[in-house]
This record gives structure tokens, sequence and C-alpha cells, in this order.
């Protein structure tokens, strides 16, 4: 602990002066590594598979891969949104299935009234799924920032609610087929998930749109500028005439509506609504938006970072499979590059503040 | 408020004749050519007793040598005096920043030596450093004559070194008995806590500390603050410590518990215990101490023994520089009435008790107090940060009763918070984005930032106020602490306020940086803003205000305006006993 802390100021005395652009060359070109480093190991892996199985390079499963990492990305991107404030989002992957199963029980059975049963158009059904999704996020922001539950907890529990939800919906059982029929006009739910538009999956445009506006949102907008702000100081965000609060439901309303988007397309792609859709999730997606370089303590990460940490998770678990290695062992890989990811991020701060300090 | 004047006048007339006598004991030819230089103080009024001389410039190069040449003199006349630790050439860096510039502080055996110093004048960061949580930058540390390293607080402690920190380091959730042994728990069988064994020593201990009836199953949350800093002096206690440092334990006791406190003090010093205490309370340490020390910006500027000073003497050593030299002072007429508090009430532990103030366009209003007073908790409640329980706020004669930190913006209230680290800045980001943050919404066009008017205004206002940068998308943690400050201000010039909070808005920063600082605040008034600013800093308050108020205990205990204001008033006022009866 003492040590670290004296380290810095001598090592910074003790070096000679005619070292030290040499030095601050080779720091700045480790940086540039350690930033991009979610693209280096992303090629790393594409060549360390591609020289193992000739079919990991080739165009049907490039675009196979990519299909996967769509809805992990979704996910990610609006998790994201969250981490950035300093916040968590347990629930995405249960609020996926919860979408999921809103939207499978519209298709496959209707809404039942004392008068009728009503169907919707698959346009409706999608935007019904995406605001069930928003609401849930809305009452973890609600949570987080009326009741001061701790975000972790708020959405833990929301983890449960919205999982349990999902199984009340049908019981327990699966809506079977999703595919509706020309009388009811409730056609084409498989466009999003297994369509493709000039040979790419729809999904995969969805992504670049959701990514798009992620971006611009994040890096052009005020409100993004805010939710980096809450992140990085929230106290002085709050002295600054930022509505906090409204920030923070904000980005968990933006998470379960990214959350039920995902869960939708994964419930199109596989045809058919069942309440365990995207067990799990969450943790991939949290996983991705860390390989990406998003800080959980907030206030510091990309879009972009995020949608090539999703990459590099899905590159990587569909690679482990086509070359044969046994899910225990994908497990184990996954877990020690995200570890690894973790550090070499702490690594790029270290480097990143000493080179200011030596640049002021 | 006046009332205090007249005592404090008899007891510094007759404090000063043993300072006198002893000059004429050692009689040093160059002591005493510094002395009268020294006793050229301008605003003092005490001082035209000692010696009525003009007004001196080259005042803290000739303090210097006298006080060397002084403590040297002392050196044989008290022959049991003996060192037992000694700090040599200290210094520390944090950063850019010089907290500490080659130091060299003696503490004697045996008693009790008080340190005094302005905030931010280096006196806890050099406790820190002799109690091993701090390594100096530079020199050596010597108990008992010999070199040590005190890498870790447990080192220091194995040495017989002991710190009671100003900020309280107990667990609420654990007993008095549980507290005092914490991370030395009594044994019994080698394995199991000896709990009975405990509470009959916390017994001890508590009787000791004059608190026979404060049970030891006590959960140390449940005390009020005062007991809780007994608490923590009790640890001390039950180690074997030769060297007990204590940093203002006495800014929460009642006056009660200070007595009891200074008898514990009092019983150590028998034992041969060195106690270095560290107090902005003048009447209370010279009560007590043996030796005082005054550090001044990182500088050890003065070592005497206490009956050779007197309360005039110290303050001045504190002080330092001749304060119109290095403030300047706001000397536009004053407009209207721009900020009108009345009775303004908040609860917390540290409370805010019926405060009214006005604030006029063109006038800058200072607030002086100890740490505690209630300043801070003033300010944060007027820009909307925390909730009055009773009171109203009137904005250029409109009341603003949301009390929200947008309302009270929108209405023309900006503050720039004491710690800019904490409340300040968003390390994460550049120096354009902290400039900006609080005015992005204007930056837009069709509903997206227009980087080119967010570059511009940014730079505009860097400009203005002579921020040094190495370029506007800079992580703001690579500014010095006046340029760092310099941004938060200028976010909050950005917000067009008609009134500046400015809460110790020299804080941390070297004094070159506080100069343009407070010429910036001038500028500010002159403009037609009304500030309102906070200091720990009596020539910086007395310097830049107007007119000043001082806080204790979270009222305002005087009222001063420039003309009339004296170092002894403002000091008397921030300790005033008034108020501390009235809480208690």
């Amino acid at each position: 602990m003492t040590d670290t802390h004296v380290a810095p100021p001598k090592h910074a005395a003790a070096a000679p002066p005619p070292d030290e652009p040499k030095n601050t060359a080779l720091a700045r070109a480790a940086l540039l590594l350690l930033r991009g480093r979610t693209l280096v190991v992303l090629v790393i892996l594409v060549i360390i598979f591609s020289s193992i199985s000739s079919e990991y390079l080739t165009q049907s499963n490039l675009i196979l891969m990519t299909k996967h990492v769509a809805i992990n990305a979704i996910l990610a991107i609006g998790v994201t949104f969250v981490i950035l404030t300093g916040g968590i989002d347990l629930s995405v992957g249960s609020i996926a299935g919860l979408a999921s199963m809103v939207a499978g029980g519209l298709l496959f059975k209707g809404l039942n009234f004392p008068g009728g049963t009503v169907f919707f158009s698959v346009a409706v059904v999608i935007l019904i799924g995406i605001v069930v999704g928003a609401l849930v996020g809305a009452v973890n922001g609600v949570l987080i920032t009326r009741f001061k539950v701790a975000p972790f907890i708020a959405t833990l529990g929301m983890l449960y609610v919205a999982r349990g939800a999902a199984q009340l919906h049908s019981d327990g059982g699966t809506y079977p087929d999703l595919a509706g029929t020309e009388a009811r006009g409730n056609t084409g739910f498989g466009f999003i998930g297994v369509d493709s538009i000039l040979g790419i999956p729809v999904a995969v445009w969805i992504m670049v749109v959701v990514a798009a506006a992620a971006v611009v949102v994040t890096t052009k907008t005020p409100f993004g500028k805010r939710i980096f702000a809450v992140g990085g100081n929230e106290r002085a965000a709050v002295l600054s005439g930022i509505r906090v609060n409204r920030i923070k439901i904000a980005v968990y309303v933006i998470s379960g509506a990214c959350a039920a988007l995902a869960g939708l397309l994964l419930t199109s792609e596989l045809g058919a609504a069942y309440p365990d859709t995207a067990t799990t999730y969450e943790l991939n997606a949290i996983a991705a938006a860390v390989l990406g370089g998003t800080a959980l303590s907030g206030g510091r990460g990309t879009i972009i970072g995020t949608v090539m940490g999703a990459f590099v998770i899905g590159f990587l678990s569909d690679g482990l499979v086509l070359v044969g290695v046994s899910t225990f062992w994908q497990s184990v890989v996954k877990g020690a590059v995200i570890v690894f990811a973790v550090i070499t991020e702490q690594a790029q701060q270290r480097l990143q503040s000493n080179l200011a300090k030596r640049t002021a | 408020m006046s009332e205090p004047r007249g005592p404090r006048h008899d007891a510094m007339s007759e404090a000063a004749q043993p300072r006198n006598d002893a000059l004429t004991e050692a009689a040093a030819q160059p002591r005493n050519d510094a002395l009268t230089e020294a006793a050229a103080q301008p605003r003092n009024d005490a001082l035209t007793e000692a010696a009525a001389q003009p007004r001196n410039g080259g005042l803290s190069e000739a303090t210097q040598p006298r006080n060397v040449a002084m403590s040297e003199a002392a050196e044989p006349r008290n022959g049991a005096m003996s060192e037992i630790l000694e700090a040599r050439n200290i210094s520390k860096n944090y950063g850019g920043v010089r907290a500490l510039k080659d130091v060299t502080f003696t503490a004697y055996r045996g008693k009790v030596n008080v340190l005094v110093g302005e905030n931010g004048a280096g006196k806890s960061t050099l406790m820190k450093i002799l109690s091993g949580s701090e390594q100096p930058t530079s020199g050596e540390i010597l108990l008992e004559g010999e070199p040590v390293q005190l890498g870790s607080p447990r080192h220091a402690q194995a040495r017989g070194i002991g710190i009671i920190h100003q900020e309280l380091s107990l667990f609420p959730n654990m007993t008095i008995a549980e507290n005092l042994f914490a991370g030395r728990e009594l044994r019994k069988g080698g394995r199991f806590v000896d709990a009975a064994a405990q509470r009959r020593q916390a017994r001890e201990v508590l009787h000791r500390l004059g608190q026979h009836r404060l049970d030891p199953d006590t959960l140390v949350g449940d005390l009020p603050i005062g007991q809780q800093q007994l608490v923590e002096i009790g640890r001390v206690l039950l180690t074997d410590v030769r060297v007990l440092i204590m940093d203002e334990p006495t800014s929460a006791l009642s006056n009660h518990e200070v007595d009891v406190l200074f008898g514990v003090m009092d019983e150590l010093r028998r034992d041969d215990v060195t106690v270095i205490y560290i107090s902005h309370k003048l009447d209370e340490f010279r009560r007590i101490g043996d030796w005082v020390t005054v550090f001044r910006d990182g500088s050890l500027v003065a070592h005497e023994s206490m009956s050779r000073t007197d309360t005039g003497w110290i303050v001045r050593q504190m002080v330092g520089r001749d304060p119109d030299s290095l403030y300047v002072r706001n000397s536009s007429p004053v407009g209207d009435v721009l900020l009108d508090v009345r009775g303004l009430t908040v609860d917390g532990t540290v409370k805010v008790d019926d405060v009214s103030l006005t604030v006029r366009a063109g006038e800058v209003v200072g607030i002086y107090g100890l740490m505690g007073a209630g300043r801070t908790e003033l300010v944060e409640t007027l820009m909307g940060m925390r909730e009055a329980s009773a009171g109203e706020v009137f904005i250029r004669a409109k009341t603003e009763p949301k009390g929200t930190v947008q309302a009270r913006m929108a209405a023309g209230l900006a503050l720039v918070p004491e710690d800019r680290q904490r409340d300040g800045l968003v390390p994460t980001m550049s120096v354009r984005e902290n400039i900006l943050l609080a005015t992005l919404a204007r930056m837009t066009r069709g509903g997206l930032l227009n980087g080119g008017a967010e570059q511009r205004t940014a730079k505009d206002k860097v400009g203005e106020l002579a921020i040094k940068i190495p370029g506007l998308g800079a992580l703001v943690t690579a500014l010095s602490g006046g340029n760092q400050q310099k941004v938060v201000l200028a976010r909050a010039l950005l917000t067009d306020p008609v009134v500046l909070l400015l809460d110790e808005p020299t804080r941390g920063i070297d004094v070159g940086a506080k100069s343009q600082i407070a010429s910036l605040m001038a500028d500010l008034a002159a403009q037609g803003f009304g500030v309102l600013f906070i200091s720990s800093e009596l020539a910086e308050v007395m310097a830049m205000a107007d007119r000043v108020l001082v806080m204790a205990r979270g009222r305002v205990t005087a009222e001063f305006t420039a003309e009339n204001v004296t170092e002894e008033a403002l000091v008397a006022a921030s300790a005033s006993d008034s108020v501390l009866e009235a809480s208690a």
C-alpha cells in the first residue's frame, strides 16, 4: 500500500531528463495499444481461430457469429448507459424474457377482452414489448432514486420479479407458434430475427441502428454529457444544476427498452416464446461493457467499446465451439478474459494519469 | 459583540511583559533588530503598545532569524528540556502542490507542544508524516536522536507514536469497549476475546476521562460527538504511548469536556508523555501548551516557549505577510440588495441556526469561522443542496421558495464549492466539458451539441479568467489547484449569476493563485455581482471583505465592517462561548 503511494513521485523525480521524451513516447505507444485493446484482442482471436479451423473465417460463419453478437450487443449498449452513471442493471436478462412472453402471448393468443379477443399487428406488438421493458426500467429507476435502493439490490430484485412475471404470464408454458395468421393480421414476426436485408440479418441492422443512435446520444447531446457527469462526480453534477434523478431514471428506461428489444429479436429468431428466454444474459451484457472499457465506477466508457466487447465475447464463444473446446473450458476462458480486461483497464488508467502528470 | 475586546486587551498587555523580559535577558543583538521590524505588523491595535512603528514590508524575512535566535537562547535556560521527536528538513509534495517546505520541527519530552496555523498551512500534513500515514518527499525523522522510518501507522504505533485524528475513526456499530480494543483485542486462552477484561479496562479508561457514568457496552454510534471524541482519546491512552498527537481534538467538545481533556493531558505530561497538540482555539491552547510552533504556507515560521508569547504575537505569526500586498480590496460602490436571507435554519450534525444576512450588488461579504461552524452548510442550503427547516431566501427582492439547485441557479445564485475534488470537478471529463457542464442546454443546435459554440464559449472563459491549460480537451485533473478552481468558477459564471457563493475559494492553492482569485473576486464585485465568500484565513477575509460575518456553532456571532475588524475580534467571535453554551 504505502509502497505504491511513494513510487510514482520517486520515479518521476529519479527519471533523468534526457530519457523522458523516449519514455513518454514509449508510454504513449503502450497507451494507444491499451486503448485499442478490445480491437487487438478481437483481431488476435480471429487469427487464432481461423488458423485452427478453415470454417471460422467464412462469410456464412461471420454473418452467423455477428447475428449472435447482435443480441448481446443491444443488451450491453443499454447496460452501458446505466454503468456510465455509476449504476448497474442486473435485470436486463429477465426484462428480455418478460418482453418475450408479453409479445409471444399477444401474437399467440391475443389480448382477451370481455367482448372478445384482439390481435395486434407485429409492429404494435414489438412496440408494446419495448414499452413494457421501458416501464420495468422506469420502476428500477424510481426504486433507485426515490427510494434510495442501491442499484445492485433494486435490479437484483427486479431480476427475480420480472422473471417470475414472465413465468406467470404463461403459467410456465411456452408460446410455441408466433407465425400469426393472415386473418388476424399479425404475420411477419420472423422478419426481425430471421430475415436478411442485402445478405445481412435484420438483427444486425437493428444493432447498427441502435449503436449509432447510442453513439449520437452519448457524445452529441447534453443528455449524454450529463450521463457522464453523473457517473464521474454526482455531487458536482448536482451542483451544476443537473437533475441527477431524472438522468438516472432515464438510463434505466433505456436499458429496459434495449433489453426488451433484444428479447424480441431472440424470440423472433427462435420462433417461440418461453419464460426462460435470455436467462443469465445480464452477465454477458455487463461483461461486454466492461471488456469494452466501461468503468464500473461510472463516468468512463464508450458505446463503440461496448459493441467491440460484445464482438469479442461472441467471436470467442463461437470460436471455442467451432474448434470443439468443451463448454466447461469455454466458461473458464470467458471468465479469464473478462478479469484480464479489467486488469488492463487499470493499467491504462495508471499510464494515462502518469502521462497527464508528466505533460502538465 | 464588542464585549470581549476589553478583557482581551488586558490579557495582552500582561502577556507582553514577560516576552520583553526574556528579550532583555537573552539580549542578542540581531534579534532585537528583528523584533522591532517584526513588531511593525500593520492593522493590529494591540501591537501599537509593543512598538508603534510604521508598516514594514520585509516582515516575513525578518521573523526567521529572530526565531532561530530565540530558540537557541532558550536552550540553556530550560536545562531539563530534551528533544524526543525531531522532523528534519521535511518536504512534502502532492502533485504540484508543496504542502511542506523544508520544515524542521522539534517536540520536547513531557511537554505539550502546540501547533498552530491556518487551514492548509501544513500542520496536519506534518502530523500525518510523524504518525506514519504519509511519507515525506524528502527529509528525515529522529526519535530520541535515532533516525527512524515510519512506513505506516502501525510502525509509528510500535514506536510509541499515537495520533487522534480530527475526523473520528471509530466503529459506530460497535460498543465503547469493542472500539477501545479494536485490532488488539484482549485474549482468553489465546483464541477468544476476553470481553469481561476489556469491559473492566474500558471502565477504568472512561473513569480516567471523567466519564464514570458511561456504560462500556454502549454503542459508539449512540454517543454524542464529544463523547465519541473522548473514546477516540481513550483508545490511545490504552496503548503504551510516548508521543501523542492530537489534531484539533476539542472542535467537538463542550467546555466541560475540554476541561476533562486538559486534565488528562496534564496527567500525561506528568507521566513524561509528549503531547503534540494542533488547535485553532488560541484561548484554549494557551492554557495547556508549553511550546508553540506556528506554520504558514507550508513552512515553520516560529517556534517559541508559550510563556514568551501572547495572543497577538501568535496571530501575527500565523497571518504573516502584509495582507494588503497579496489581496486586492474591492472598492466599488454598493448597490441594491441582491441576496437577502432571513432566519435560515438547517438541522443536522452541523447545523445552521437562524442565520440572516444580506449581500448587495458590488459588495464582497466574507464569512469567517472555524471548521464545523456551519458555513459550508449555509451556502449549500442557499444553493439548494440541503433542505432548510425554516427561513426565507430572497434573490433580487423576489422570494425563492422551491429551494432546488435548478431554481436557485435560475434565480441567480452560483456556488463554487469548498472541496473542488469532491463537489466541483468531474475528474473523468475534460476542461471544456467541466466548464460547460452547467450550461450544456445552451450549446445545442437542433438538439445536438454544437462543437463550435462549445469550443468558443469555453475558450472565451479560459481567456477571461486567465486559466492555464495544456488544451481544452485535456483532463481537468491535469491542472494545478488554482487553475482547477478557476474552471469551477468559470462554470459558475456561465450560469449568469447575480450573487456568487464562494466556499474557501483559495483553499489548497498556492500564494500566486490566491492573489489571482482575490483580484478576480474584486473584479466581479466591480462588475456588479454580489460576492459572498467563506474563508478560514484571517488575512484573506480581512483584506478582501467589505463586511465580515463570523459564524460559530451555526450562528452568526459577529459582524464587522472592513474598518472596524481586527484579528483578535474575529478569533474571539469564532470561538464565542456565548453561543457554545447556548447550544449545550
